[in-house]
């Protein structure tokens, strides 16, 4: 068992047809994860590195190959379009990887994600998710990974891969590893992935890797106190990050005395989960908890 | 990005939002004629930085005040030299201050009362949030923690337009229930949410909204905010931009496409990823050092951007060690050394230089690192790399 993707998922990629698109579809599917599809409008009826029919709309790719996950790397212009096309073409798990999409064409994507709850959409600006041996979807760099009973959320690309490393040199696999993406608005929060874990009886223990802005690691660290038995490990990134400065992610920055790291840690600590104090020890701090 | 106060006026002004009468000027040469556009009389004289508590700021040279009501237009003309081209320090810029480049005239107001307006994101629900409060002039946080009650918040979809009933909500809250008052607070929210929508901005604030001793609601103040994503579709706004208000070597990183903000340490960080930079800079907190900057240079580093990076670094002149952190994922090891040398042999580097990578082709990144006759520092992990540039910057003294 895994959460959102696993070998029967079946992938369109809208937007592989551009270079880092395809570059990485490639890497997905030598990993062996099953893509079906490519959609890019103006292209439909050529074919995609010889491996993949390409459609000119997610819909004909849902009507004649099945798809049900479409993975994006359409420009940021674009992607919020993209995303309401695989919403509208009934597609259940949508992972945009793309980054620079506009706020306001987010806010839409949100109103939309709200009328059409059977569809779920994980970033944008996200690395991907991924289930060990079974299905990668996105950016990750499938060798650091192993199958295993370990889940990960995190808001950070390279901080996801600093975390499943250190699980799989200690010699501990994951069950999914997910990125929700460094956005402001986005389609997944921490609180949804916990809740999946939790629910998902092949996940024995959690690491959730936050960072400043926001409050979706405090309301994350709610439902863990509440609800969670399996041990949760986390970090924080940003402890140093000064008020007022967005640090990349459009989402990192403390405005006003909230989002910041310490109301974060102390939340986390209140709900039992282990706190990492460095990101060198992310995978230490679950262990100390978990076997 | 964020403008300034003069600019933000012209914006509300464009969108129905009342303010008074102003004039902006950069020069010196044109404060006469500035002057000539108001009513005679008293005058508000207001330095344009971008940066809250001017009021209370006092400038390099020992001038108070950021913001000046004058009797007249002559006096006026004097104050208004003294803060053109003075640096002002207030709670908000820093020891440093900034460069006053504008100063804008104001036509004076009787005031009433004070409140506070704003629509901002409401990260949580994923829409715009208006923001409202009988607490004018002061800063919002302060009331949102002290007296949480007189604060409104309500949500707004942009697309369908604030309902009548929640502008009754707002206005009550208020106290706007007089007929003429409610008119013109209607037609304002109106304005401001259109504004914050059709421009995609990120904060759209109006600290203070006074009513008027004759009745008229005015934006005496205007801070706006916008989303940098959004900035290709709105090259009207673009051209706001005030390049003297952000860091050089910010502008300079941005043509790279490096990610770069400059902090008050002594090492200097070159990371790929926005949470591993910030990871990057706590680390080396936590092991006693102090970072200079955060620098993210994203997934596709090139030894092009990697040169620019180092350069970059070493412009400040507060640096005196660089740690690299790299986790190579799709990227391998390699092309990064390649990079670090590259940079190098480019740059001079005089200072400890500690570089950890891992991940992809990491055994030849570290080949490559050691056969090249530099004097770079390997580090494994995280916590090793933290440990070895600070104590070897320790050691500089």
């Amino acid at each position: 068992m895994s959460i959102l993707v696993n070998k029967d998922t079946r992938v369109v990629g809208q937007g592989i047809t551009g270079k880092a698109g395809s570059k990485h579809a490639l890497n997905n599917i030598a990993y062996g994860t099953n893509y079906v599809a490519a959609v890019t409008p103006g292209k439909g009826g050529t074919s995609f590195e010889d491996k993949l029919p390409v459609f000119n709309t997610v819909r004909e790719a849902v009507l004649k190959e099945g798809a049900n996950t479409s993975v994006i790397f359409v420009p940021p212009p674009f992607a919020a379009d993209g995303i309401l096309e695989a919403i509208e073409a009934g597609i259940k798990l949508i992972v945009c990887i793309t980054e620079g999409i506009p706020v306001r064409d987010m806010i839409r994507v949100k109103a939309a994600l709200r009328d059409n709850p059977q569809a779920r959409l994980i970033g944008p600006n996200c690395p991907g998710v991924m289930t060990p041996g079974q299905c990668n979807v996105g950016i990750m760099p499938g060798y650091i990974a192993k199958p295993g009973k370990v889940g990960v959320v995190s808001r950070s690309g390279t901080l996801t891969y600093e975390a499943v490393y250190q699980l799989t040199q200690r010699g501990y696999g994951q069950s999914s590893c997910v990125g929700i993406g460094g956005d402001p608005v986005n389609g997944t929060s921490h609180l949804d992935v916990i809740r999946m874990f939790n629910e998902d009886p092949e996940t024995e223990a959690m690491i959730m890797i936050g960072e400043i802005g926001g409050n979706a690691e405090e309301q994350a660290a709610a439902y863990i106190k509440e609800h969670v038995k399996k041990p949760v490990a986390a970090f924080i990134a940003g402890v140093t990050a000064p008020p007022g400065r967005r640090m990349g992610h459009a989402g990192a920055i403390v405005s006003g005395g909230s989002g910041t790291a310490s109301a974060k840690i102390a939340a986390l600590k209140d709900a039992g989960i282990s706190v990492a104090e460095t990101p060198a020890q992310m995978a230490e701090a679950l262990l100390k908890i978990y076997k | 990005m964020n403008i300034h106060e003069y600019q933000a006026k012209e914006l509300f002004a464009q969108y129905g939002i009342p303010v008074l009468k102003g004039a902006a000027v950069q020069g010196v040469e044109q404060m006469n004629d500035a002057l000539a556009s108001l009513p005679d009389g008293v005058v508000v004289v207001k330095a344009q930085i971008h940066a809250g508590g001017r009021g209370k700021g006092t400038f390099k040279d020992g001038y108070q005040g950021g913001v000046k009501v004058c009797q007249s237009h002559s006096e006026a003309l004097e104050v208004a030299k003294k803060m053109l081209g003075n640096t002002l320090v207030t709670k908000q810029t820093g020891p440093a201050g900034k460069l006053v480049g504008t100063v804008y005239f104001n036509e004076p107001v009787k005031i009433a009362k004070e409140y506070y307006l704003a629509v901002t994101l409401d990260r949580a629900r994923g829409k715009p949030v208006i923001i409202a409060s009988t607490e004018g002039g002061v800063e919002i946080e302060k009331v949102a923690a002290e007296t949480p009650e007189k604060i409104v918040r309500i949500n707004v979809d942009p697309d369908g337009g604030v309902q009548a009933y929640e502008k009754r909500v707002m206005a009550y809250a208020l106290g706007f229930d007089g007929k003429e008052l409610f008119k013109q607070f209607s037609k304002l929210i109106d304005g401001l949410v259109k504004l914050y929508w059709e421009k995609d901005c990120s904060l759209v604030e109006v600290n203070p909204l006074v009513v008027s001793a004759d009745g008229q609601l005015i934006a005496l103040d205007a801070k706006m905010g916008f989303d940098d994503n959004a900035l290709f579709r709105h090259p009207e706004i673009e051209a706001l931009r005030d390049l003297s208000e952000e860091d050089p070597k910010e502008i300079e990183a941005g043509k790279f496409g490096l990610n770069y903000i400059a902090l008050d340490g002594n090492i200097a960080c070159l990371v790929n990823g926005a949470g591993l930079a910030m990871a990057t800079m706590d680390i080396i907190k936590h092991y006693g050092g102090n970072p200079a900057n955060f620098l993210d240079v994203g997934g596709g580093a090139t030894v092009e951007a990697v040169t620019n990076a180092f350069r970059i670094i070493l412009s400040d002149p507060k640096v005196k060690g660089i740690l690299v952190n790299i986790f190579g994922g799709i990227m391998s090891c390699k092309t990064i050394a390649d990079g670090v040398v590259g940079a190098a042999n480019n740059v001079h580097i005089n200072i400890p230089l500690v570089v950890r990578l891992e991940g992809n082709s990491v055994k030849e990144g570290k080949e490559t690192l050691a056969n090249s006759g530099l004097a770079i520092v390997s580090a494994d992990g995280m916590a090793d790399a933290a440990e070895k540039i600070v104590s070897l910057v320790a050691k500089q003294g």
